[in-house]
């Protein structure tokens, strides 16, 4: 069993829900994104997510674009970011999944990228702009080396392409909240409870909701539909705004506080 | 007939984007296989082309330009003389009037020159449709005419800051606005590239360039021309014109944009210098770092200022269907200053690229051969940029 499902199906036994938080990797630079990475696990994520910068992210609202710029600024690509997660990977076993765009992963080769990660203790990639229908050559070399590709799910997908694309993630489906692009949101859509509803009845593998989500609240109210929350801009801004001991016992507290109402009641 | 199902041009195309947009490129081409069937809807399209956009556009026999290059016979496909000044309105009136099909109440472009943003905030006009666009503040700073000329339109010009401040960047942040508003909105793509089926639809809709250059010059002369020229920055007035010559004995070039020089760092030559990667939705030839980051192009001609080029031009680089070449600024302005003395006509600076190459290609041709250039723009835009280039003054003496 793959640390994904191991994670997922712990927390399931025990009645909780998965914490999924986001940060770039670089951003400010390699030492902060380690030491936040290990706050980040000890304080109660479940699995966390690393961005890989990349020059041109257009899944990416402001603050996630910032974020990448900052890490590109310190020179940090895909190699340095994989060798980060294997140093992270000799400090804990939470799963740790990288988010990149394609071309960085594609000039890297995708075996390489693959063997590679999996070498490096890296568990799962979601690469936002490569859909189902792209997504063939990368799979099989994903699961060749055993790390899971993961899939998205949108509210414009409609029920076939959901079921289409939980039958080819691995570790769980990605569901994205909103019609748009990443970035901290006051309000999520009103129908999103609704809409996670009827995915939960399409799909059997885990569920994890991202994109917009910024408060304990808003974790609160979505965690009965689904099996992971995915915050991401909203740490990302605590990121760009302190620095050093600072930033990672304020990254801390919010991770206790996000994962809080994800605890068995 | 290319593309292939899956939008694939060889190894080249295919839809690169979020899962969230996903539906919406297989909706528009099932829409436009639909209804680019559709007589009426064909019907429609070739009136406004003919009453508003004022097509056939001439292909004019450059008496002079043939006697100063000394070789072959150059005619020039006047897309300048096009409603807006360029060829981009032949595309967007055709999405313009697929998205009124379509029941989108929106529509929203990128500009690099201004010229596709104009032509899209012309149509937005036309047709009484909600308009937005997005354009770099380099692009802003370079193109206040066309700044000025779209929020006339009705148009709202919305400034982009990130990355280069150029085309790709406004690229980027219409496919984050359509990501957030697809479900109203179109999305007017403005050159060949991006995902399918927008690089098969742009380039169908420009493909009017050489069906009329095809029957003009055989009207004209009983003949095929032996090759044609154009500028390529996302390539969709080469392919506008290559397209109904693809069958044909006939040479293609296309002229990309080295900027300060190939060896410089400061050029926008994608195919002749770039390698292949996946940019704004599609696998294509690019500029970039080992790291796969996308590098800043440079050009004078805003309109060539982009690291990417439509799939389909890839292709026929590969293929050798094509070949292309690159010419600097510096011989994009000799370009123009060759058309404007020799002609009288002031070409766009984009267009002033296929131009200087004329002089490289020429003595290669004899006195009987043809050679077809694309003017895909006209020069006014342009006035500012070249008056300091070239140190004309605009003051009384």
């Amino acid at each position: 069993m793959t640390r994904i499902e191991a994670t997922f199906r712990r927390l399931k036994k025990r009645g909780e829900k998965a914490l999924i938080p986001f940060i770039t990797a670089g951003d400010p630079d390699l030492p902060t994104t380690r030491a936040l990475a290990l706050e980040m696990a000890e304080r109660g994520a479940d699995l966390l997510e690393l961005g890989i910068p990349f020059s041109d992210p257009l899944a990416d609202g402001p603050t996630i674009q910032e974020a990448s710029c900052r890490a590109l600024k310190v020179g940090v690509h895909l190699q340095e970011v994989l060798e980060l997660a294997g140093q992270i990977r000799q400090k804990t076993e939470i799963p740790l999944v990288l988010m990149g765009y394609y071309n960085p992963i594609l000039q890297y080769g995708l075996e390489r990228t693959a063997l590679e990660a999996k070498r490096q203790g890296v568990d799962g990639f979601i690469i936002p702009d490569l859909p189902l229908e792209e997504a063939g050559p990368w799979r099989q070399a994903a699961l060749a080396a055993g790390v899971a590709p993961i899939f998205l799910a949108a509210p414009t997908s409609g029920a076939a392409r959901i079921k289409k694309a939980a039958k080819l993630t691995k570790g769980f489906l990605y569901y994205v909240s909103v019609t748009g692009i990443t970035g901290a949101r006051q309000a999520l859509p009103a129908d999103l409870e609704a809409a996670l509803k009827e995915v939960r009845t399409l799909v059997k593998c885990p569920l994890a909701v991202g994109f917009g989500i910024s408060t304990p609240e808003q974790v609160e109210n979505l965690a009965p539909y689904v099996d992971g929350v995915v915050v991401g801009s909203a740490i990302v801004q605590r990121v760009a705004r302190l620095q050093g001991l600072e930033l990672v016992k304020e990254v801390g507290d919010f991770i206790a506080a996000l994962k809080a109402p994800l605890r068995k009641k | 007939m290319l593309p292939d199902r899956h939008g694939r041009y060889g190894p080249y195309g295919g839809q690169f984007v979020p899962e969230t947009l996903m539906p919406a490129l297989l909706e528009l081409e099932e829409a436009y296989r639909r209804i680019s069937r559709d007589p009426e809807f064909r019907r429609e399209v070739a009136w406004y082309l003919k009453d508003y956009v004022g097509r056939p556009t001439p292909l004019y026999f450059a008496r002079h330009l043939t006697e100063a290059l000394g070789g072959p016979q150059i005619y020039i496909k006047r897309e300048d003389l096009a409603h807006t000044g360029a060829h981009k309105i032949n595309n967007t009136l055709g999405q313009g009037l697929l998205a009124r099909r379509m029941n989108k109440r929106r529509i929203i472009a990128e500009t690099g020159a201004g010229q596709h943003g104009v032509a899209t905030a012309t149509v937005a006009a036309l047709l009484g449709q909600e308009c937005d666009i997005y354009m770099g503040t380099e692009d802003i700073r370079r193109q206040r005419l066309n700044v000025i000329r779209m929020r006339l339109l009705g148009a709202k010009v919305i400034s982009v800051e990130s990355g280069s401040c150029t085309l790709k960047d406004a690229m980027n942040e219409a496919i984050r606005d359509w990501v957030t508003n697809v479900r109203h909105t179109h999305y007017v793509l403005g050159s060949v590239g991006g995902p399918h089926p927008y690089p098969m639809i742009v380039r169908d809709f420009q493909a009017v360039i050489g069906k009329e250059a095809k029957a003009q010059l055989r009207r004209d002369t009983g003949r095929l021309p032996q090759c044609l020229v154009a500028c390529v920055g996302g390539g969709s007035n080469a392919m506008g014109l290559f397209h109904a010559f693809y069958n044909d004995p006939v040479r293609f070039v296309g002229v990309e944009a080295a900027g300060h020089g190939l060896t410089s760092g400061y050029h926008s030559a994608t195919l002749v210098a770039g390698s292949k990667g996946v940019l704004h939705g599609a696998f294509s030839y690019l500029l970039q770092d080992p790291w796969g980051n996308i590098q800043e192009a440079h050009s004078l001609a805003p309109g060539l200022d982009y690291p990417g080029v439509g799939p389909e031009h890839s292709f026929f680089k590969d293929t050798g269907r094509a070949e292309y070449a690159a010419v600097t600024d510096k011989e994009a302005l000799e370009g123009f200053k060759l058309l404007s003395r020799t002609e009288g006509i002031l070409p766009a600076l984009e267009s002033a690229h296929a131009v200087a190459y004329l002089q490289k290609l020429a003595p290669r041709y004899g006195k009987d051969d043809i050679i077809i250039v694309n003017l895909s723009g006209r020069g006014d835009k342009d006035m500012e940029a070249v008056s300091e280039a070239l140190e004309v003054s605009g003051d009384a003496h």
